[in-house]
C-alpha cells in the first residue's frame, strides 16, 4: 500500500522538554491506524505536530508533498483535519455553526455537508440550534467529529475521542468510523482504550516516552507484546 | 417637560458615545485588545474627512464614503504590521504599543494641522431641528443616534449571521482550535480592526460636525468610549449602545443641576454601574 501520510524522524519540543524522539509513522490511503500509549507517551503531541499546531523537526509528507513546516490553517487546506482532545467546541457557536465553521476554508462541495453529518449522527439535528457546549459529552464529540469532516479531509486525526465517555456512547461514536472510511477518508485514532483500538484499526502503533515502541496489525500483536510496549515492563 | 427634554437630549448624546465605543467594543470582543489609540484614530479620521472635504469640495457626509475605505486600509495595516506582532498571552505589550501609537498620532496631527480647533461644515442641516410633540430635537443629534443604532445593528448582523462573523466568534473563543478550521486568526483580526476603523470614521463625522476638534481631544473620546463598553458589558454590542446612552443621560442630568457637573456626572454613573454590576449591564455568558 502506498503511503498517503508519511512521517519520518519526527521530533518536537516544548521549550527544553523534548516530547517526540524520531517518530516514524505511515498511513495508507483508506487505512485506519490506531496509536495507543499511556498518558505522556507523546500521542497528542504527535497529532499537534502533524496539524502544525506544534512545530516539528523531521519530515511529514502528504501524498508526496512536504507539509512539515506549514502552519495549521495550511495543513487543514492540504486535507488533514483534527478532532482535538477535549473536543474544543466553540462556546459562542451553535451546534450547526460549529459544523459550518469546519467548512470555513473549503472550496466547493464534497462528501460532507451539514445534512450528511446529521445523517451520521441523527441526535444532533434536534439540538442544532443549541450552543455547542450545552450538549452532553458524547454529543459534543459527535459535533467535533462532524466539524472536522466538514472540511472533506483526506486524513482525519481523532485524539482521544472516547475519553470520559460512557461505553454505550463510545460504541455509538465508533459506529460512525466505517461510514467515514467509506467516504474515502483515512483515519488515525489516538486511544488509551486498547480494546477499542484493536477492534477498529488496520494497524496499531504503540508509543512510550516519545517513541514508537511497537507496531503491527491487531492480529499479529500479542497481549504481552502490547503490555510490554505500553508500560515498558513485562506482564 | 424639562426633564423629558433633558432625557431625550441625553439619549441622543448617548448615540455619539456609542459610536465612539462601537469599534472599541468590536475589537475588544474579538481579540481582547484594548486599543488606547482608539480616540486618536477617531480624531485622525476627522482630519481625514476634513482633508477630503477641502480637497474635493465635498460635503462631509459624502467625504465619509472616501475616508471610510482609507481608514479600513489603515486599520488593516495597523493590525497586520503592528498589533498582530504584540498580541499574545501577555496583555501589557499591546497596551504599551497602542499607548505609544496614541502619542504618535496626537503629535503627528499637531505637526500636520497645528493645535487650532477645526470643524466639519455640513451646511444648513447643522442648525435644523424637528418638533416632536412638546420637545424639539436637533436633526444632527437625531441622525447621530440613528447612525449608532444602524451601525450596531449591522455589526450584530455581521457577527451572528455571516461566515465572517462566525470566524470572528470562533477565533475569539479559541484561536488555536480556530486554526484547525483553516482560519488564520491574524487575518481575522486585521479585518476586524479595519471594520472598527470604518465605524471610527462614522463617529468622526458626527464628532467633527457637532463640535470643534483639535489633535489633543482623542484621549477624552477614548475615555467615554471605554466607559460605554464597560457599562454595557465587555464584548456586547447592544450593551455598548446602552452604555453610551447611560453616560449621555447622566451627563445631561448633571448639566441640569449644574453645567460644571456634566462631564463629572457621566464618570460618576460609570463608577456607580461598576459598583452595582461589575461585569456591566449585558455581560457575555462565556467571558
Amino acid at each position: 500500500m502506498t503511503a498517503l501520510l508519511d512521517i519520518l524522524g519526527l521530533t518536537a519540543n516544548y521549550g527544553d522538554f523534548q516530547a517526540l524522539f524520531g517518530v516514524d509513522l505511515h498511513l495508507g490511503a483508506g487505512e485506519t491506524v490506531a496509536i495507543i500509549g499511556a498518558n505522556g507517551a507523546g500521542k497528542t503531541t504527535l497529532m499537534r505536530a502533524i496539524t502544525g499546531i506544534v512545530r516539528a523537526g523531521g519530515s511529514i509528507t502528504l501524498d508526496g508533498k512536504n507539509i512539515t513546516a506549514l502552519p495549521a490553517p495550511e495543513v487543514l487546506m492540504q486535507g488533514i483535519a483534527m478532532v482535538p482532545e477535549g473536543r474544543k467546541l466553540f462556546a459562542s457557536l451553535s451546534v450547526e455553526e460549529n459544523l459550518l465553521i469546519g467548512a470555513h476554508a473549503r472550496k466547493g462541495n464534497g462528501q460532507w455537508s451539514v445534512d450528511a453529518i446529521y445523517q451520521l449522527f441523527p441526535v444532533l439535528k434536534d439540538r442544532r440550534l443549541a450552543p455547542g457546549t450545552a450538549l452532553s459529552g458524547g454529543q459534543q464529540q459527535m459535533v467535533a467529529i462532524g466539524r472536522a469532516l466538514m472540511s472533506n479531509p483526506r486524513v482525519l486525526l481523532c485524539d482521544e475521542i472516547s475519553l470520559g465517555l460512557a461505553p454505550v456512547v463510545i460504541r455509538d461514536i465508533y459506529a460512525a468510523v466505517p461510514r467515514i472510511k467509506a467516504a474515502g477518508t483515512s483515519i488515525i485514532v489516538v486511544e488509551q482504550d486498547i480494546g477499542q483500538a484493536l477492534k477498529i484499526a488496520d494497524r496499531v502503533y504503540c508509543m512510550m516516552e516519545g517513541r514508537v515502541t511497537l507496531t503491527g496489525t491487531p492480529a499479529t500483536l500479542s497481549r504481552d507484546a502490547i503490555h510490554n510496549a505500553y508500560f515498558g515492563v513485562s506482564a | 417637560m424639562t426633564l423629558l427634554d433633558t432625557l431625550v437630549q441625553g439619549v441622543l448624546l448617548g448615540g455619539l458615545y456609542a459610536l465612539f465605543a462601537a469599534g472599541l467594543s468590536l475589537v475588544f470582543g474579538i481579540m481582547r485588545l484594548v486599543n488606547l489609540a482608539h480616540g486618536d484614530l477617531i480624531v485622525m479620521a476627522a482630519y481625514l474627512i476634513l482633508g477630503v472635504t477641502s480637497a474635493l469640495g465635498l460635503n462631509p457626509f459624502a467625504a465619509v464614503l472616501i475616508a471610510a475605505p482609507v481608514m479600513f486600509a489603515a486599520g488593516w495595516l495597523l493590525q497586520t504590521y503592528v498589533l498582530n506582532r504584540v498580541l499574545g498571552e501577555d496583555i501589557l505589550p499591546p497596551l504599551l504599543v497602542t499607548f505609544g501609537l496614541s502619542v504618535v498620532i496626537q503629535n503627528g496631527l499637531l505637526q500636520g494641522f497645528s493645535a487650532d480647533s477645526r470643524k466639519l461644515a455640513a451646511g444648513a442641516i447643522e442648525a435644523q431641528s424637528l418638533a416632536l410633540g412638546p420637545i424639539s430635537v436637533g436633526v444632527m443629534p437625531l441622525l447621530t443616534l440613528i447612525s449608532a443604532v444602524v451601525v450596531i445593528f449591522a455589526l450584530n448582523r455581521l457577527f451572528y449571521r455571516t461566515a465572517l462573523g462566525r470566524a470572528f466568534r470562533a477565533t475569539s473563543d479559541d484561536a488555536v482550535t480556530a486554526q484547525l478550521m483553516g482560519i488564520r486568526p491574524q487575518s481575522v483580526f486585521a479585518i476586524a480592526t479595519g471594520i472598527a476603523m470604518v465605524v471610527a470614521t462614522i463617529a468622526a463625522l458626527y464628532l467633527g460636525v457637532r463640535s470643534n476638534f483639535d489633535p489633543s481631544i482623542g484621549p477624552a473620546r477614548l475615555l467615554y468610549a471605554f466607559e460605554a463598553v464597560i457599562i454595557g458589558g465587555l464584548g456586547s454590542l447592544w450593551g455598548t449602545l446602552a452604555g453610551g446612552i447611560v453616560i449621555g443621560v447622566a451627563q445631561a442630568l448633571g448639566a441640569v443641576v449644574n453645567p460644571e457637573w456634566q462631564i463629572l456626572s457621566g464618570h460618576v454613573a460609570f463608577v456607580a454601574v461598576l459598583l452595582l454590576r461589575p461585569r456591566g449591564l449585558f455581560p457575555r455568558a462565556n467571558d
